[in-house]
């Protein structure tokens, strides 16, 4: 009988063997999932027990978010000095979850990531209380208030970013929310406020700069040149077809200029003048001369179809339509029918231009340090492609140019600075009133900031990108031009 | 009392000596036992530590108060040891220092889930209740007691074949009791217990140990006949009915009672235990595929037939999808956040949150010790019982007559299916099943039990010892042949 005996040993042995790999595949293999899952109270718990990491500016070092110490549940209450000013970018940090900065820069805020590690061996052996660093970001308070205040009450979004460097100065959406609100510890309040926010129609919670597309109206022009431009069959002075009305291929509708107004002659119109008025009929045209897959090359060329890797927020990805017929790509070339935007795909297209050609990448964190001050990481630009030659960019920042002294954009001028922008005023819906838009860099010789500016509905009012947007972009400019010299 | 050792006896084991001196008469000790008595010390010293570890997490002090305590901890686990000394001499000494610091650990565990509730209780204003650890305490006082008990009335384990019938019914019976309406209660679901007065028992625990005396008694005595009378059909050798009958009968009517009890652990571990001790004494491999086929089959019709079935395999199978983790696999998920916060080598013993996870000093102790330990003292843990188990198949080879070894051997396996059930259960490995972790959870039929399990374990390892020598005495003391002999026995094997 001991032959059955050592079989059932060796199942037993079996078993415990199971046991015995199990419990290091749920302790050490699973260990890092389990501790990310979100119903995981205590790692709540332990993230509230522990000193979270400072998110603050870095060019004026100002603290956005911090963790003060309280005599409560938890040991640190997340704070946010000037909650709403900053929300969109900073996001909240609540009970359970966590958005914008505080979501992607988590592990290093929180103190789990590596680089805050004196030796990796020791890390994985001790629990230690781990203290989380500090994240300097790249927004300038001044800027980012005046992008606030000129937004006011309307729903919109500001995206300012150095066009040398791609750094993010000022990211504003509105309206904004308190994330104090959400980052209270007394759950239910928590929730009720959630609940609130989220049942908000005008979507305080939304990061409109980065997570929503609009239309982009007119300020897609500025591709449709420089498709044009770079096809080398157009130049700033070319005459291109403006009549008064286009009719659209394979259809009965004609359309027409904006408000019935005509460009140029009636018939023809210089390519800088047709931007510097934003005449639609010579654009429909010229994208229908282009074609459709140009205009798309060339979207794509600045970031359309595809999102911006590692970028420390969600965003919503640009998009340009495919398989469009003449009347399609006739709607597209003016930044209608189904060409979709976010605020800061229209930034970096601006930022290209006033870079001479060259698209640098957005970024918002500029540096990491531990509790100790001691530097971790620092943010180098980076070059993301050349959508288009120096030339063009020189050609097209000239048509801005014209557009902000002479045409659409007058709003957007500053005293003293050449400025260079275009305006949109885009169609979404029958009933509702356009969105305005405005995209523009400055100083237009020696550009420092870039800047795109959307105000949803024209903030209810029927105006233009010209009446509505331009007038916020250049007080944005100005700012960003005093305090940064 | 001096006894010859298992390996060829050497001069050293025939007197006890301290530093290479002869100990005085009356001093000495059987070499077995002083072995089990260093451990025991071991087994103390763990316990201490620990709970030394937790009262300095706790109140930042150590107190005059642990010296107490462990001192009453060994020796409480000293009269077992003398009871092994006086009436088992020759038993294996491995298993009561095992045992003893499993307990330990498990009652550090359990009285640190009571400090944290009653802390809780304390900040909440209401008034704190009595802890666990003091329940258990008595328990374990009683699961010493009922271990004494088993090794002074139980001198010859072979006894027990004269009870075989009986232990079958009133193992059965046993397993029936918490239906009946007034003395059974229902618990967390599962219908039982019984209840009398303060403490609430668990039958089931008893009734285990009773119906691995009837398989193995009734097995041993009929292993030949049903191994030869068996018609092979399609080339498998089925018992005939009459043969089986009173077995089978047992086992349905186990399982059948359990599956209306919901309780799955149990079910799951009777049919074990039934499968080991029919295979090793039969040796038929086909027989074992028939019962894993019934099982399988079974475990397909339970999970049509009962919801709370589904549900444990739903939460098991989906643990973290949708709504699973707050609702169906909450126990369970909470358990693995408990296993993942305490990584490799733990939070440190009363420095985690083991009380997040339900049932933390019950069914999920192994993830509050998982918390606090780390792996390496849930591993730890599980080489422990690998241990026990692996002294008790040892005592299984080592017995000489078929009872002894299909007791041994079913008890023991138990033992290892149950701890495998447990922890694979709350490791998330198979699914979720109630059943308690010997030596550790809080409970007390369930240490009561396991402690006469390792009686029998060490009466069955003490007799077999004892046989050897008395056989073995006659030959001269140097005479390799005859030593060799006596070790070397030839069990028949059915054909």
């Amino acid at each position: 009988m001991n032959r059955p005996i050592r079989k059932v040993t060796v199942v037993c042995v079996v078993l415990f063997a199971a046991l015995l790999i199990n419990a290091n595949w749920v302790q050490v293999g699973q260990q890092r999932s389990l501790k990310q899952q979100p119903t995981n109270s205590r790692e709540i718990a332990a993230r509230l027990d522990r000193e979270r990491g400072a998110i603050v500016t870095d060019p004026t070092r100002t603290t956005l978010a911090s963790s003060t110490p309280v005599d409560d549940e938890f040991k640190y209450l997340r704070q946010y000095a000037d909650g709403r000013l900053y929300a969109p970018v900073t996001g909240y940090f609540t009970l359970y979850s966590a958005t914008g900065l505080e979501r992607s820069q988590n592990p290093f805020l929180n103190g789990d990531d590596d680089r805050l590690l004196a030796s990796k061996v020791t890390g994985l052996f001790s629990n230690d209380d781990r203290r989380g660093g500090t994240v300097a970001i790249t927004i300038d308070p001044r800027v980012q208030q005046a992008a606030a205040e000129a937004l006011g009450t309307r729903k919109g979004a500001v995206v300012a970013l150095d066009p040398r460097t791609g750094a993010i100065l000022a990211m504003m959406s509105t309206p904004s929310y308190d994330p104090n609100d959400l980052a209270g510890h007394d759950l239910e309040t928590v929730q009720k406020n959630y609940s609130t926010l989220e049942a908000d129609p005008a979507k305080p919670l939304l990061n409109r700069a980065i997570q929503e597309t609009y239309p982009p109206g007119s300020t897609f022009k500025i591709i449709t040149a420089a498709a044009a431009l770079s096809s080398g069959d157009w130049d700033p002075n070319s005459e291109i077809p403006a009549p008064d009305k286009l009719p659209l291929p394979q259809s009965t509708v004609e359309l027409p200029n904006f408000g019935g107004e005509r460009c140029g002659n009636g018939r023809t119109d210089t390519l800088i003048h047709a931007l510097t008025i934003s005449c639609n009929t010579a654009f429909a045209q010229l994208g229908m001369d282009l074609g459709d897959d140009k205009l798309r090359d060339q979207a794509e060329a600045f970031g359309f179809g595809s999102t911006i890797d590692d970028f420390e927020l969600p965003q919503a990805t640009s998009r340009f339509p495919g398989d469009l017929d003449q009347a399609q790509t006739a709607q597209s070339a003016i930044g209608q029918y189904d060409v979709r935007v976010t605020p800061l795909q229209m930034a970096q297209v601006v930022a290209a231009i006033a870079n001479g050609g060259r698209m640098m990448k957005p970024y918002l964190v500029q540096e990491l340090s531990g509790p100790d001050l001691k530097r971790i990481a620092y943010t180098e630009p980076e070059e993301l492609g050349q959508p288009i030659s120096a030339q063009v960019a020189s050609d097209l920042t000239t048509m801005m140019e014209s557009v902000v002294r002479s045409g659409t954009g007058r709003k957007a001028q500053i005293n003293g600075v050449s400025v260079a922008g275009k305006t949109g005023t885009a169609e979404h819906g029958a009933n509702e009133p356009p969105h305005a838009w405005f995209v523009g860099f400055a100083p237009a010789d020696n550009p420092t900031i870039a800047i795109a500016v959307v105000v949803e509905d024209g903030g209810g009012e029927s105006g233009t990108g010209g009446s509505i947007a331009a007038p916020i972009a250049q007080r944005v400019m100005q700012t960003a031009l005093d305090v940064r010299g | 009392m001096t006894l010859p050792p298992l390996r060829r006896p050497r001069p050293a084991d025939l007197t006890a000596t301290f530093a290479g001196f002869p100990l005085p008469a009356g001093l000495d000790i059987p070499p077995y036992r002083r072995r089990e008595l260093v451990l025991l010390v071991f087994a103390g010293l763990l316990a201490t530590g620990a709970l030394a570890a937790l009262m300095l997490a706790h109140d930042g002090k150590l107190t005059f108060q642990i010296a107490t305590y462990g001192l009453g901890f060994f020796a409480l686990w000293g009269v077992a040891h003398l009871a092994v000394r006086w009436f088992a001499p020759a038993a294996d000494p491995l298993l009561l220092p095992l045992t003893a610091a499993l307990n330990g650990i498990g009652l550090v565990m359990i009285y640190r889930i009571d400090l944290a509730r009653s802390d809780a209780q304390r900040k909440a204003g209401e008034d704190v209740t009595v802890g666990a650890a003091q329940t258990q305490l008595v328990w374990t006082l009683l699961a010493i007691i009922v271990f004494v008990l088993v090794l002074a009335v139980m001198r010859d384990h072979t006894t027990l074949t004269r009870y075989t019938y009986t232990a079958g019914l009133a193992g059965i019976v046993l397993l029936l009791l918490p239906v009946v309406p007034g003395i059974g209660a229902t618990i967390n679901g599962a219908r039982l217990w019984l209840r009398v007065g303060p403490f609430s028992f668990q039958p089931s625990e008893v009734s285990k140990i009773l119906l691995a005396i009837f398989f193995a008694g009734y097995l041993g005595r009929m292993r030949d006949v049903i191994s030869v009378a068996s018609p092979t059909v399609l080339g498998l050798k089925l018992p005939r009915p009459r043969d089986l009958g009173p077995v089978v009968v047992a086992w349905a009517a186990s399982l059948g009672v359990l599956i209306v009890e919901k309780d799955l652990g149990s079910s799951l571990l009777l049919f074990a235990m039934f499968l080991v001790i029919l295979y090793t004494a039969t040796e038929q491999v086909s027989w074992v595929l028939v019962g894993l086929g019934l099982f399988c089959g079974g475990a397909m019709l339970a999970y049509q037939l009962f919801d709370h079935v589904q549900v444990r395999v739903d939460g098991w199978l989906h643990a973290f999808q949708g709504t699973n983790p707050t609702s169906t696999s909450y126990q369970l998920v909470q358990g693995l956040y408990g296993f993942a916060a305490g990584g490799v080598l733990g939070t440190g013993i009363g420095q985690g949150n083991p009380t997040k996870v339900p049932f933390s000093n019950t069914d999920f102790i192994m993830a509050s010790l998982g918390e606090e330990l780390g792996l390496t003292g849930v591993m730890a843990i599980l080489v422990m019982y690998m241990l026990i188990v692996m002294r008790g198949l040892r005592a299984a080879v080592a017995a000489r007559d078929p009872f002894g070894k299909l007791l041994a051997t079913g008890l023991s396996a138990t033992i290892a299916f149950q701890v495998f059930v447990q922890v694979g259960g709350v490791m998330r490995l198979i699914p979720l099943t109630g059943l308690t972790l010997p030596f550790m959870s809080y409970g007390g039929s369930s240490i009561v039990a396991n402690a006469a399990i390792i009686a029998i374990l060490l009466r069955i390892s003490d007799t077999t010892t004892r046989d050897k020598r008395e056989k073995a005495d006659p030959a001269p003391l140097f005479d390799p042949g005859a030593v060799a002999g006596a070790e070397t026995q030839v069990v028949v094997k059915a054909t």
